[in-house]
Protein backbone atom coordinates (compact mmCIF):
# COMPACT_ATOMS: atom_id res chain seq x y z
CA UNK A 1 0.00 0.00 0.00
CA UNK A 2 2.91 2.30 1.01
CA UNK A 3 4.25 1.84 -2.17
CA UNK A 4 1.39 2.47 -4.56
CA UNK A 5 1.16 5.90 -2.62
CA UNK A 6 4.55 6.40 -3.00
CA UNK A 7 4.47 5.79 -6.69
CA UNK A 8 1.37 7.52 -7.00
CA UNK A 9 3.21 10.82 -4.99
CA UNK A 10 6.48 10.33 -6.81
CA UNK A 11 4.48 10.99 -10.82
CA UNK A 12 2.08 13.30 -9.60
CA UNK A 13 2.64 15.70 -11.87
CA UNK A 14 2.40 13.29 -15.27
CA UNK A 15 -1.14 12.18 -13.26
CA UNK A 16 -1.87 15.86 -12.92
CA UNK A 17 -1.43 16.08 -16.41
CA UNK A 18 -2.98 12.63 -17.27
CA UNK A 19 -6.21 13.78 -15.79
CA UNK A 20 -6.52 16.87 -17.13
CA UNK A 21 -5.99 15.74 -20.63
CA UNK A 22 -8.53 13.13 -20.38
CA UNK A 23 -11.24 16.05 -19.70
CA UNK A 24 -9.94 18.51 -22.28
CA UNK A 25 -10.28 15.95 -25.05
CA UNK A 26 -13.94 14.97 -24.33
CA UNK A 27 -14.46 19.10 -23.68
CA UNK A 28 -12.46 19.31 -27.21
CA UNK A 29 -14.50 17.15 -29.54
CA UNK A 30 -17.72 16.42 -27.64
CA UNK A 31 -19.63 18.74 -30.64
CA UNK A 32 -18.47 17.62 -33.19
CA UNK A 33 -20.98 17.11 -36.60
CA UNK A 34 -21.39 13.70 -37.65
CA UNK A 35 -19.98 14.39 -40.67
CA UNK A 36 -16.75 15.10 -39.62
CA UNK A 37 -16.85 11.99 -36.93
CA UNK A 38 -14.76 9.79 -39.78
CA UNK A 39 -11.72 12.97 -40.55
CA UNK A 40 -11.62 13.65 -36.72
CA UNK A 41 -11.39 9.93 -35.65
CA UNK A 42 -8.58 9.91 -38.79
CA UNK A 43 -6.67 12.84 -36.83
CA UNK A 44 -6.86 11.41 -34.10
CA UNK A 45 -5.19 8.17 -35.38
CA UNK A 46 -2.19 10.80 -36.54
CA UNK A 47 -2.02 12.72 -33.65
CA UNK A 48 -1.32 9.41 -31.33
CA UNK A 49 1.62 8.63 -33.80
CA UNK A 50 3.53 10.73 -31.03
CA UNK A 51 4.17 7.43 -30.15
CA UNK A 52 7.15 7.49 -32.64
CA UNK A 53 8.90 9.50 -30.28
CA UNK A 54 9.14 7.04 -27.96
CA UNK A 55 10.84 4.36 -30.60
CA UNK A 56 13.48 7.28 -31.94
CA UNK A 57 14.48 7.16 -27.69
CA UNK A 58 14.80 3.46 -27.99
CA UNK A 59 16.41 3.00 -31.54
CA UNK A 60 18.92 6.35 -30.45
CA UNK A 61 19.73 4.07 -27.08
CA UNK A 62 20.18 1.14 -28.89
CA UNK A 63 23.48 -0.63 -29.14
CA UNK A 64 23.04 -4.35 -29.94
CA UNK A 65 21.86 -6.33 -33.32
CA UNK A 66 18.02 -7.07 -32.02
CA UNK A 67 17.21 -4.19 -30.47
CA UNK A 68 18.76 -1.94 -33.15
CA UNK A 69 16.57 -3.96 -35.51
CA UNK A 70 13.49 -3.71 -33.29
CA UNK A 71 13.98 -0.18 -32.84
CA UNK A 72 14.02 0.60 -36.73
CA UNK A 73 10.93 -1.37 -37.64
CA UNK A 74 9.46 0.91 -34.57
CA UNK A 75 10.45 3.99 -36.29
CA UNK A 76 9.00 2.72 -39.76
CA UNK A 77 5.67 1.70 -37.92
CA UNK A 78 5.79 4.75 -35.83
CA UNK A 79 6.55 6.72 -39.34
CA UNK A 80 3.52 5.49 -41.16
CA UNK A 81 1.26 5.90 -38.38
CA UNK A 82 2.22 9.51 -38.37
CA UNK A 83 2.63 10.64 -41.83
CA UNK A 84 -0.16 8.14 -43.38
CA UNK A 85 -2.87 9.50 -40.68
CA UNK A 86 -1.89 13.36 -41.50
CA UNK A 87 -1.82 12.57 -45.35
CA UNK A 88 -5.43 10.70 -45.24
CA UNK A 89 -6.91 13.22 -42.87
CA UNK A 90 -5.80 15.66 -45.39
CA UNK A 91 -7.60 13.81 -48.22
CA UNK A 92 -10.79 13.91 -46.83
CA UNK A 93 -11.07 17.12 -45.66
CA UNK A 94 -9.89 18.17 -48.82
CA UNK A 95 -12.91 17.08 -50.44
CA UNK A 96 -15.23 18.67 -47.47
CA UNK A 97 -13.55 21.93 -48.75
CA UNK A 98 -14.56 21.47 -52.48
CA UNK A 99 -17.55 20.76 -51.96
CA UNK A 100 -18.01 24.16 -50.31
CA UNK A 101 -17.25 26.28 -53.60
CA UNK B 1 21.59 22.25 -21.75
CA UNK B 2 20.05 24.30 -24.22
CA UNK B 3 18.96 21.97 -25.90
CA UNK B 4 17.22 20.02 -22.96
CA UNK B 5 15.18 23.67 -22.58
CA UNK B 6 14.38 24.11 -26.13
CA UNK B 7 13.50 20.34 -25.97
CA UNK B 8 10.66 20.23 -22.91
CA UNK B 9 9.36 23.69 -24.35
CA UNK B 10 9.10 22.32 -27.72
CA UNK B 11 6.80 19.15 -26.23
CA UNK B 12 4.81 21.82 -24.57
CA UNK B 13 4.33 23.31 -27.55
CA UNK B 14 3.86 20.07 -29.56
CA UNK B 15 0.88 19.30 -26.91
CA UNK B 16 -0.95 22.69 -27.65
CA UNK B 17 -0.83 22.41 -31.35
CA UNK B 18 -2.11 18.47 -30.23
CA UNK B 19 -5.46 20.72 -28.73
CA UNK B 20 -6.11 23.27 -30.71
CA UNK B 21 -5.77 20.73 -33.98
CA UNK B 22 -7.93 18.95 -32.39
CA UNK B 23 -10.47 21.45 -31.31
CA UNK B 24 -10.18 22.92 -35.03
CA UNK B 25 -11.00 19.32 -36.14
CA UNK B 26 -14.23 18.91 -35.04
CA UNK B 27 -15.77 22.06 -37.37
CA UNK B 28 -15.77 21.94 -41.01
CA UNK B 29 -14.47 25.53 -41.64
CA UNK B 30 -11.39 25.20 -39.67
CA UNK B 31 -10.67 21.15 -39.75
CA UNK B 32 -8.13 21.18 -42.55
CA UNK B 33 -6.10 23.57 -40.38
CA UNK B 34 -6.29 22.31 -37.48
CA UNK B 35 -5.15 18.44 -39.18
CA UNK B 36 -2.11 20.67 -40.70
CA UNK B 37 -1.37 22.38 -37.15
CA UNK B 38 -1.44 19.20 -35.14
CA UNK B 39 1.38 17.62 -37.99
CA UNK B 40 3.29 20.74 -37.36
CA UNK B 41 3.54 19.81 -33.57
CA UNK B 42 4.07 16.33 -34.51
CA UNK B 43 7.18 17.67 -37.03
CA UNK B 44 8.33 19.50 -34.15
CA UNK B 45 8.45 17.48 -31.64
CA UNK B 46 10.23 14.60 -33.80
CA UNK B 47 13.06 17.09 -35.23
CA UNK B 48 13.75 18.08 -31.16
CA UNK B 49 13.71 14.79 -30.06
CA UNK B 50 16.34 13.67 -32.46
CA UNK B 51 18.41 16.84 -31.97
CA UNK B 52 18.36 17.25 -27.78
CA UNK B 53 17.04 14.16 -26.46
CA UNK B 54 19.49 12.82 -23.71
CA UNK B 55 19.13 9.90 -21.31
CA UNK B 56 21.84 10.18 -18.58
CA UNK B 57 23.83 12.29 -20.73
CA UNK B 58 23.45 10.13 -23.36
CA UNK B 59 22.77 11.96 -26.49
CA UNK B 60 20.56 9.60 -29.89
CA UNK B 61 22.75 7.66 -31.73
CA UNK B 62 21.77 5.47 -34.66
CA UNK B 63 20.68 8.85 -36.52
CA UNK B 64 21.15 7.82 -40.25
CA UNK B 65 19.47 4.56 -38.94
CA UNK B 66 16.39 6.69 -37.60
CA UNK B 67 16.29 9.21 -40.55
CA UNK B 68 16.14 5.64 -42.76
CA UNK B 69 13.28 4.91 -40.98
CA UNK B 70 11.51 7.88 -41.05
CA UNK B 71 11.96 8.15 -45.06
CA UNK B 72 11.23 4.68 -45.61
CA UNK B 73 7.90 4.94 -43.12
CA UNK B 74 6.93 8.49 -45.21
CA UNK B 75 7.42 7.51 -48.83
CA UNK B 76 5.29 4.15 -47.95
CA UNK B 77 2.63 6.21 -45.71
CA UNK B 78 2.64 9.13 -48.11
CA UNK B 79 2.20 6.86 -51.27
CA UNK B 80 -0.51 4.66 -49.32
CA UNK B 81 -2.77 7.83 -48.45
CA UNK B 82 -2.20 9.20 -51.40
CA UNK B 83 -3.20 6.31 -53.73
CA UNK B 84 -6.27 4.58 -51.91
CA UNK B 85 -9.29 4.81 -53.22
CA UNK B 86 -12.08 7.00 -51.09
CA UNK B 87 -14.02 4.07 -50.91
CA UNK B 88 -11.15 2.34 -49.13
CA UNK B 89 -10.43 5.13 -46.47
CA UNK B 90 -11.90 3.44 -43.69
CA UNK B 91 -9.32 0.08 -43.63
CA UNK B 92 -6.74 2.79 -44.39
CA UNK B 93 -7.19 4.32 -40.88
CA UNK B 94 -7.47 0.90 -39.16
CA UNK B 95 -4.14 0.00 -40.76
CA UNK B 96 -1.96 3.16 -40.07
CA UNK B 97 -3.73 2.72 -36.31
CA UNK B 98 -2.37 -1.25 -36.22
CA UNK B 99 0.97 0.45 -36.84
CA UNK B 100 1.11 3.02 -34.09
CA UNK B 101 -0.17 0.37 -31.65
CA UNK B 102 2.64 -2.38 -33.06
CA UNK B 103 5.27 0.57 -32.39
CA UNK B 104 3.96 1.24 -28.67
CA UNK B 105 4.10 -2.47 -28.21
CA UNK B 106 7.59 -2.83 -29.62
CA UNK B 107 8.79 -0.26 -27.12
CA UNK B 108 7.64 -1.73 -24.12
CA UNK B 109 9.21 -4.81 -24.83
CA UNK B 110 12.33 -3.49 -25.74
CA UNK B 111 12.22 -0.94 -22.67
CA UNK B 112 11.05 -3.82 -20.30
CA UNK B 113 14.40 -5.05 -19.14
CA UNK B 114 15.41 -1.47 -17.79
CA UNK B 115 12.21 -0.47 -16.47
CA UNK B 116 12.10 -4.23 -14.61
CA UNK B 117 15.82 -3.63 -13.66
CA UNK B 118 14.89 -0.85 -11.68
CA UNK B 119 11.59 -1.59 -10.88
CA UNK B 120 11.45 -5.44 -9.90
CA UNK B 121 14.23 -5.78 -7.78
CA UNK B 122 13.36 -3.65 -4.77
CA UNK B 123 9.33 -3.87 -4.03
CA UNK B 124 6.38 -5.67 -3.92
CA UNK B 125 4.16 -2.80 -6.37
CA UNK B 126 6.29 -1.26 -9.27
CA UNK B 127 4.09 1.60 -10.74
CA UNK B 128 6.58 1.24 -14.11
CA UNK B 129 6.24 -2.36 -14.51
CA UNK B 130 2.59 -2.10 -14.40
CA UNK B 131 2.38 0.79 -16.98
CA UNK B 132 5.07 -0.78 -19.39
CA UNK B 133 2.77 -4.41 -19.06
CA UNK B 134 -0.16 -2.27 -19.81
CA UNK B 135 1.57 -0.64 -22.68
CA UNK B 136 2.53 -4.17 -24.55
CA UNK B 137 -0.80 -5.49 -23.76
CA UNK B 138 -3.06 -2.14 -24.97
CA UNK B 139 -0.76 -1.66 -28.02
CA UNK B 140 -0.45 -5.48 -29.17
CA UNK B 141 -4.43 -5.74 -28.61
CA UNK B 142 -4.39 -2.30 -30.89
CA UNK B 143 -2.70 -3.76 -33.72
CA UNK B 144 -4.10 -7.17 -33.49
CA UNK B 145 -7.75 -5.77 -33.53
CA UNK B 146 -6.98 -3.17 -36.34
CA UNK B 147 -5.12 -5.78 -39.02
CA UNK B 148 -8.56 -8.09 -38.58
CA UNK B 149 -10.66 -4.32 -38.75
CA UNK B 150 -8.42 -3.73 -41.59
CA UNK B 151 -9.14 -6.97 -43.44
CA UNK B 152 -12.75 -7.24 -42.97
CA UNK B 153 -13.23 -3.82 -44.03
CA UNK B 154 -10.91 -4.73 -47.34
CA UNK B 155 -12.52 -8.26 -47.76
CA UNK B 156 -10.22 -10.41 -46.60
CA UNK B 157 -11.41 -11.92 -43.47
CA UNK B 158 -14.87 -13.07 -42.68
CA UNK B 159 -17.00 -12.40 -39.64
CA UNK B 160 -17.04 -14.83 -37.09
CA UNK B 161 -20.55 -15.18 -34.77
CA UNK B 162 -20.65 -17.72 -32.04
CA UNK B 163 -21.83 -17.20 -29.11
CA UNK B 164 -19.61 -18.20 -27.15
CA UNK B 165 -17.04 -16.40 -28.24
CA UNK B 166 -17.72 -13.48 -25.83
CA UNK B 167 -16.60 -16.04 -22.36
CA UNK B 168 -13.84 -16.89 -24.09
CA UNK B 169 -12.99 -13.43 -24.36
CA UNK B 170 -14.17 -12.65 -20.77
CA UNK B 171 -11.71 -15.14 -20.08
CA UNK B 172 -8.47 -14.13 -21.67
CA UNK B 173 -9.16 -10.96 -20.35
CA UNK B 174 -8.73 -12.23 -16.92
CA UNK B 175 -6.04 -14.53 -18.00
CA UNK B 176 -4.50 -11.58 -19.08
CA UNK B 177 -4.88 -9.53 -15.29
CA UNK B 178 -3.46 -13.00 -14.38
CA UNK B 179 -0.23 -12.46 -15.86
CA UNK B 180 0.50 -8.81 -15.14
CA UNK B 181 0.07 -9.97 -11.44
CA UNK B 182 2.42 -12.80 -12.41
CA UNK B 183 5.02 -10.79 -13.37
CA UNK B 184 4.77 -7.96 -11.38
CA UNK B 185 4.88 -10.33 -8.42
CA UNK B 186 7.97 -11.85 -10.05
CA UNK B 187 10.16 -10.10 -7.41
CA UNK B 188 13.98 -10.30 -7.31
CA UNK B 189 14.77 -12.14 -10.70
CA UNK B 190 16.96 -10.96 -13.49
CA UNK B 191 14.49 -9.03 -15.95
CA UNK B 192 15.71 -11.56 -18.46
CA UNK B 193 14.29 -14.54 -16.91
CA UNK B 194 10.73 -12.77 -16.95
CA UNK B 195 10.96 -12.12 -20.94
CA UNK B 196 9.74 -15.56 -21.78
CA UNK B 197 6.60 -14.45 -19.52
CA UNK B 198 6.52 -10.88 -21.10
CA UNK B 199 6.20 -12.42 -24.51
CA UNK B 200 3.65 -14.99 -23.79
CA UNK B 201 1.70 -11.93 -22.64
CA UNK B 202 2.13 -10.29 -25.78
CA UNK B 203 0.99 -13.23 -27.52
CA UNK B 204 -2.26 -13.54 -25.28
CA UNK B 205 -2.74 -9.96 -26.04
CA UNK B 206 -1.95 -10.08 -29.56
CA UNK B 207 -5.10 -13.59 -29.85
CA UNK B 208 -7.12 -11.36 -27.27
CA UNK B 209 -7.34 -8.34 -30.43
CA UNK B 210 -7.85 -10.74 -33.06
CA UNK B 211 -10.65 -12.55 -30.73
CA UNK B 212 -12.13 -9.28 -29.95
CA UNK B 213 -12.58 -8.13 -33.16
CA UNK B 214 -13.98 -10.99 -35.10
CA UNK B 215 -17.25 -11.54 -33.98
CA UNK B 216 -17.98 -7.66 -35.08
CA UNK B 217 -18.79 -6.72 -38.16
CA UNK B 218 -20.24 -4.13 -40.80
CA UNK B 219 -21.80 -1.15 -39.64
CA UNK B 220 -20.00 -1.61 -36.60
CA UNK B 221 -16.76 -1.30 -37.61
CA UNK B 222 -16.31 2.54 -38.01
CA UNK B 223 -16.88 1.92 -33.79
CA UNK B 224 -14.48 -0.53 -33.42
CA UNK B 225 -11.61 1.10 -35.50
CA UNK B 226 -12.35 4.57 -32.97
CA UNK B 227 -12.20 2.33 -30.58
CA UNK B 228 -9.35 0.80 -30.93
CA UNK B 229 -7.75 4.18 -31.84
CA UNK B 230 -8.45 5.71 -28.59
CA UNK B 231 -6.20 1.92 -27.16
CA UNK B 232 -3.74 3.66 -29.38
CA UNK B 233 -3.70 6.61 -27.84
CA UNK B 234 -3.50 5.22 -24.01
CA UNK B 235 -0.61 2.66 -25.48
CA UNK B 236 1.26 5.70 -26.53
CA UNK B 237 0.75 7.40 -23.27
CA UNK B 238 2.24 4.65 -21.51
CA UNK B 239 5.10 5.26 -23.25
CA UNK B 240 4.71 8.83 -22.26
CA UNK B 241 4.85 7.89 -18.53
CA UNK B 242 7.73 5.58 -19.26
CA UNK B 243 9.42 8.63 -20.57
CA UNK B 244 8.14 11.09 -18.30
CA UNK B 245 7.40 12.70 -22.28
CA UNK B 246 5.09 15.02 -21.90
CA UNK B 247 4.26 15.37 -25.66
CA UNK B 248 3.77 11.20 -25.68
CA UNK B 249 1.94 12.03 -22.52
CA UNK B 250 -0.64 14.81 -23.55
CA UNK B 251 -0.92 13.58 -27.32
CA UNK B 252 -2.12 10.03 -26.48
CA UNK B 253 -4.32 10.48 -23.48
CA UNK B 254 -5.72 13.31 -25.70
CA UNK B 255 -7.14 10.96 -28.43
CA UNK B 256 -7.52 8.23 -25.79
CA UNK B 257 -10.19 10.21 -24.24
CA UNK B 258 -11.64 11.90 -27.60
CA UNK B 259 -11.79 8.62 -28.94
CA UNK B 260 -13.67 6.91 -26.41
CA UNK B 261 -16.37 10.25 -26.73
CA UNK B 262 -15.97 9.63 -30.58
CA UNK B 263 -16.89 5.87 -30.34
CA UNK B 264 -19.94 6.83 -28.03
CA UNK B 265 -20.80 9.48 -30.38
CA UNK B 266 -20.90 7.27 -33.10
CA UNK B 267 -22.87 4.67 -31.01
CA UNK B 268 -25.70 7.07 -30.24
CA UNK B 269 -25.91 8.05 -34.11
CA UNK B 270 -26.68 4.08 -34.50
CA UNK B 271 -28.87 4.38 -31.20
CA UNK B 272 -26.81 1.36 -30.00
CA UNK B 273 -25.07 1.08 -26.85
CA UNK B 274 -21.10 0.38 -26.58
CA UNK B 275 -21.15 -2.87 -24.94
CA UNK B 276 -23.81 -4.06 -27.43
CA UNK B 277 -21.50 -3.48 -30.15
CA UNK B 278 -18.62 -5.20 -28.31
CA UNK B 279 -20.64 -7.83 -27.44
CA UNK B 280 -21.63 -7.93 -31.01
CA UNK B 281 -25.29 -9.19 -30.43
CA UNK B 282 -26.64 -6.96 -33.67
CA UNK B 283 -28.56 -9.40 -36.19
CA UNK B 284 -31.60 -11.86 -36.20
CA UNK B 285 -34.27 -11.02 -34.23
CA UNK B 286 -37.01 -8.46 -35.63
CA UNK B 287 -39.62 -11.79 -35.94
CA UNK B 288 -42.59 -9.50 -36.05
CA UNK B 289 -41.20 -8.10 -39.69
CA UNK B 290 -40.19 -11.37 -41.47
CA UNK B 291 -43.70 -12.87 -41.16
CA UNK B 292 -45.53 -9.80 -42.64
CA UNK B 293 -43.60 -9.85 -45.87
CA UNK B 294 -46.16 -8.87 -48.73
CA UNK B 295 -44.82 -8.99 -52.54
CA UNK B 296 -42.41 -7.16 -53.77
CA UNK B 297 -43.21 -5.07 -57.06
CA UNK B 298 -39.94 -4.63 -59.77
CA UNK B 299 -39.73 -2.22 -62.57
CA UNK B 300 -38.35 -1.56 -65.68
CA UNK B 301 -35.47 0.55 -66.79
CA UNK B 302 -37.45 2.28 -69.38
CA UNK B 303 -40.27 2.83 -66.82
CA UNK B 304 -37.88 4.26 -64.47
CA UNK B 305 -36.17 6.72 -66.98
CA UNK B 306 -39.64 8.29 -67.87
CA UNK B 307 -40.94 8.51 -64.00
CA UNK B 308 -37.53 10.36 -62.77
CA UNK B 309 -37.51 12.70 -65.92
CA UNK B 310 -40.88 14.09 -65.48
CA UNK B 311 -41.02 14.05 -61.86
CA UNK B 312 -40.28 17.31 -59.99
CA UNK B 313 -38.64 16.40 -57.33
CA UNK B 314 -36.06 13.58 -56.80
CA UNK B 315 -34.64 12.45 -53.42
CA UNK B 316 -31.15 9.91 -53.79
CA UNK B 317 -30.61 8.16 -50.39
CA UNK B 318 -26.89 6.54 -51.00
CA UNK B 319 -25.89 3.98 -48.85
CA UNK B 320 -23.12 1.25 -48.83
CA UNK B 321 -23.89 -0.56 -51.77
CA UNK B 322 -22.90 2.61 -54.32
CA UNK B 323 -20.01 2.74 -52.41
CA UNK B 324 -19.02 -1.11 -53.47
CA UNK B 325 -20.61 -0.48 -57.19
CA UNK B 326 -17.79 2.92 -57.64
CA UNK B 327 -21.27 4.15 -58.77
CA UNK B 328 -20.44 7.23 -57.22
CA UNK B 329 -19.87 9.33 -60.59
CA UNK B 330 -22.88 7.72 -62.51
CA UNK B 331 -24.90 8.86 -59.85
CA UNK B 332 -23.46 12.18 -60.05
CA UNK B 333 -24.22 11.91 -64.07
CA UNK B 334 -27.75 11.30 -63.57
CA UNK B 335 -28.20 14.01 -60.90
CA UNK B 336 -26.83 16.53 -63.31
CA UNK B 337 -28.86 15.10 -66.20
CA UNK B 338 -32.10 15.19 -64.64
CA UNK B 339 -31.36 18.52 -63.55
CA UNK B 340 -30.94 19.48 -66.73
CA UNK B 341 -34.68 18.94 -67.61
CA UNK B 342 -35.63 20.39 -65.01
CA UNK B 343 -36.11 18.51 -61.90
CA UNK B 344 -34.92 18.90 -58.56
CA UNK B 345 -32.53 16.28 -57.36
CA UNK B 346 -31.03 16.14 -53.69
CA UNK B 347 -29.13 13.62 -51.66
CA UNK B 348 -30.63 12.49 -48.22
CA UNK B 349 -27.71 11.24 -46.32
CA UNK B 350 -27.95 9.10 -43.34
CA UNK B 351 -25.19 9.92 -41.01
CA UNK B 352 -24.30 6.29 -40.21
CA UNK B 353 -24.98 5.14 -43.86
CA UNK B 354 -22.03 3.60 -45.44
CA UNK B 355 -19.29 2.13 -43.26
CA UNK B 356 -17.90 5.44 -41.40
CA UNK B 357 -19.94 8.43 -40.40
CA UNK B 358 -19.36 10.87 -43.24
CA UNK B 359 -18.74 8.12 -45.81
CA UNK B 360 -21.62 9.15 -48.34
CA UNK B 361 -20.17 12.93 -48.25
CA UNK B 362 -16.24 11.56 -48.70
CA UNK B 363 -17.40 9.26 -51.82
CA UNK B 364 -20.00 12.05 -53.63
CA UNK B 365 -17.67 14.59 -52.91
CA UNK B 366 -15.60 12.61 -54.79
CA UNK B 367 -17.91 12.67 -57.60
CA UNK B 368 -18.14 16.36 -57.54
CA UNK B 369 -21.67 16.42 -56.55
CA UNK B 370 -22.36 20.09 -55.01
CA UNK B 371 -21.91 20.83 -51.45
CA UNK B 372 -25.65 22.24 -51.31
CA UNK B 373 -26.86 19.24 -52.76
CA UNK B 374 -25.71 16.69 -49.77
CA UNK B 375 -29.43 16.77 -47.43
CA UNK B 376 -28.94 15.80 -43.64
CA UNK B 377 -31.13 13.44 -42.36
CA UNK B 378 -33.51 15.73 -39.92
CA UNK B 379 -34.11 18.04 -42.68
CA UNK B 380 -34.57 15.81 -45.87
CA UNK B 381 -37.35 13.70 -43.59
CA UNK B 382 -39.99 17.19 -43.72
CA UNK B 383 -39.57 17.65 -47.39
CA UNK B 384 -39.67 13.74 -48.51
CA UNK B 385 -43.92 13.59 -48.27
CA UNK B 386 -44.01 16.44 -51.44
CA UNK B 387 -41.05 14.41 -52.89
CA UNK B 388 -42.18 12.45 -56.54
CA UNK B 389 -39.39 9.84 -56.45
CA UNK B 390 -36.82 8.61 -53.58
CA UNK B 391 -34.04 6.04 -55.16
CA UNK B 392 -32.38 4.52 -52.85
CA UNK B 393 -29.20 3.12 -54.30
CA UNK B 394 -27.28 0.45 -52.19
CA UNK B 395 -28.96 1.48 -48.82
CA UNK B 396 -31.19 -0.86 -46.16
CA UNK B 397 -31.14 -0.47 -42.91
CA UNK B 398 -31.05 3.48 -43.04
CA UNK B 399 -34.25 3.35 -44.47
CA UNK B 400 -36.14 0.74 -42.90
CA UNK B 401 -39.36 1.57 -40.83
CA UNK B 402 -38.92 -0.76 -38.64
CA UNK B 403 -36.76 1.19 -36.57
CA UNK B 404 -40.05 3.26 -36.44
CA UNK B 405 -42.96 1.17 -36.13
CA UNK B 406 -41.76 -2.48 -34.98
CA UNK B 407 -40.73 -2.59 -31.22
CA UNK B 408 -39.02 -5.83 -31.75
CA UNK B 409 -36.93 -5.07 -34.42
CA UNK B 410 -33.12 -4.79 -33.26
CA UNK B 411 -32.85 -1.14 -34.76
CA UNK B 412 -36.35 -0.02 -32.96
CA UNK B 413 -35.51 3.59 -32.20
CA UNK B 414 -32.51 4.09 -34.78
CA UNK B 415 -33.38 7.66 -36.67
CA UNK B 416 -33.91 6.79 -40.44
CA UNK B 417 -34.57 9.16 -43.82
CA UNK B 418 -38.16 8.54 -43.86
CA UNK B 419 -38.23 7.05 -47.68
CA UNK B 420 -41.44 5.25 -47.10
CA UNK B 421 -43.32 8.90 -47.08
CA UNK B 422 -42.45 9.93 -50.72
CA UNK B 423 -44.53 9.58 -53.63
CA UNK B 424 -42.26 6.99 -55.11
CA UNK B 425 -39.90 4.48 -53.94
CA UNK B 426 -37.13 2.90 -56.32
CA UNK B 427 -34.73 0.68 -54.57
CA UNK B 428 -31.74 -0.44 -56.44
CA UNK B 429 -30.30 -3.61 -55.25
CA UNK B 430 -28.37 -6.18 -56.17
CA UNK B 431 -30.87 -8.92 -55.09
CA UNK B 432 -33.28 -9.57 -52.03
CA UNK B 433 -30.22 -9.34 -49.71
CA UNK B 434 -30.45 -8.21 -46.49
CA UNK B 435 -28.73 -5.18 -45.12
CA UNK B 436 -26.02 -5.41 -42.75
CA UNK B 437 -28.56 -6.14 -39.46
CA UNK B 438 -29.93 -9.06 -41.24
CA UNK B 439 -33.52 -8.05 -41.07
CA UNK B 440 -36.26 -7.97 -43.10
CA UNK B 441 -36.76 -4.60 -45.15
CA UNK B 442 -40.78 -3.65 -45.18
CA UNK B 443 -40.17 -0.62 -47.08
CA UNK B 444 -39.72 -3.26 -50.56
CA UNK B 445 -42.68 -4.62 -49.76
CA UNK B 446 -44.21 -1.11 -49.38
CA UNK B 447 -47.04 -0.58 -52.35
CA UNK B 448 -45.48 2.70 -53.31
CA UNK B 449 -42.12 0.53 -53.70
CA UNK B 450 -40.38 -0.94 -57.27
CA UNK B 451 -37.47 -2.68 -57.37
CA UNK B 452 -34.63 -2.23 -59.45
CA UNK B 453 -32.75 -5.11 -59.41
CA UNK B 454 -28.97 -5.57 -61.00
CA UNK B 455 -25.20 -3.97 -59.98
CA UNK B 456 -25.68 -0.46 -58.96
CA UNK B 457 -23.08 0.87 -61.76
CA UNK B 458 -24.78 -1.19 -64.24
CA UNK B 459 -28.21 -0.20 -63.22
CA UNK B 460 -27.09 4.03 -63.31
CA UNK B 461 -25.25 3.94 -66.52
CA UNK B 462 -28.35 2.49 -68.38
CA UNK B 463 -30.24 4.99 -66.61
CA UNK B 464 -28.34 7.76 -67.96
CA UNK B 465 -28.41 6.59 -71.07
CA UNK B 466 -31.92 6.15 -71.05
CA UNK B 467 -32.87 9.47 -68.96
CA UNK B 468 -30.42 11.10 -72.25
CA UNK B 469 -32.34 9.68 -74.74
CA UNK B 470 -35.95 10.65 -73.37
Amino acid sequence: MENILAFIYEYREPIFAIILSIFLGIEVISHVPAVLHTPLMSGANAIHGVVIIGAIIVMGHAHTTLPIILGFLAVILGTLNVVGGFVVTDRMLEMFKKKKK
Amino acid sequence: MIGSYILEISYILASVLFIVGLKMLSHPESARRGNILAAVGMGMAILFTILFHKKDGEAIGNIPLILLALVIGTIIGWMVAKKVKMTAMPQLVSLFNGMGGACAALISVMEFPHVAHEGMYAEMFSGEVLNILLGLVIGSVSFAGSMIAFGKLNGNVGDLRIKWLRYVNMGMLVVIIGVIGYIMSMGNIAPSDAMPVVYTLMVIALLYGVLFVMPIGGADMPVVISLLNSFTGVAAATGGFLYQNQAMLTGGILVGSAGTILTVLMCKAMNRSLLNVIVGVFGGGGEAANQEAGTIKEISMSDTSVLLGYSQKVVIVPGYGLAVAQAQHLCHELEELLEEKGVSVKYAIHPVAGRMPGHMNVLLAEADVSYDKLVEMDEINSELPQTDVVIIIGANDVVNPAAENDPSSPIYGMPIIKAHLAKNIIVMKRGMGKGYAAIENMLFFNDKTRMLFGDAKASLQKLVTDVKSL
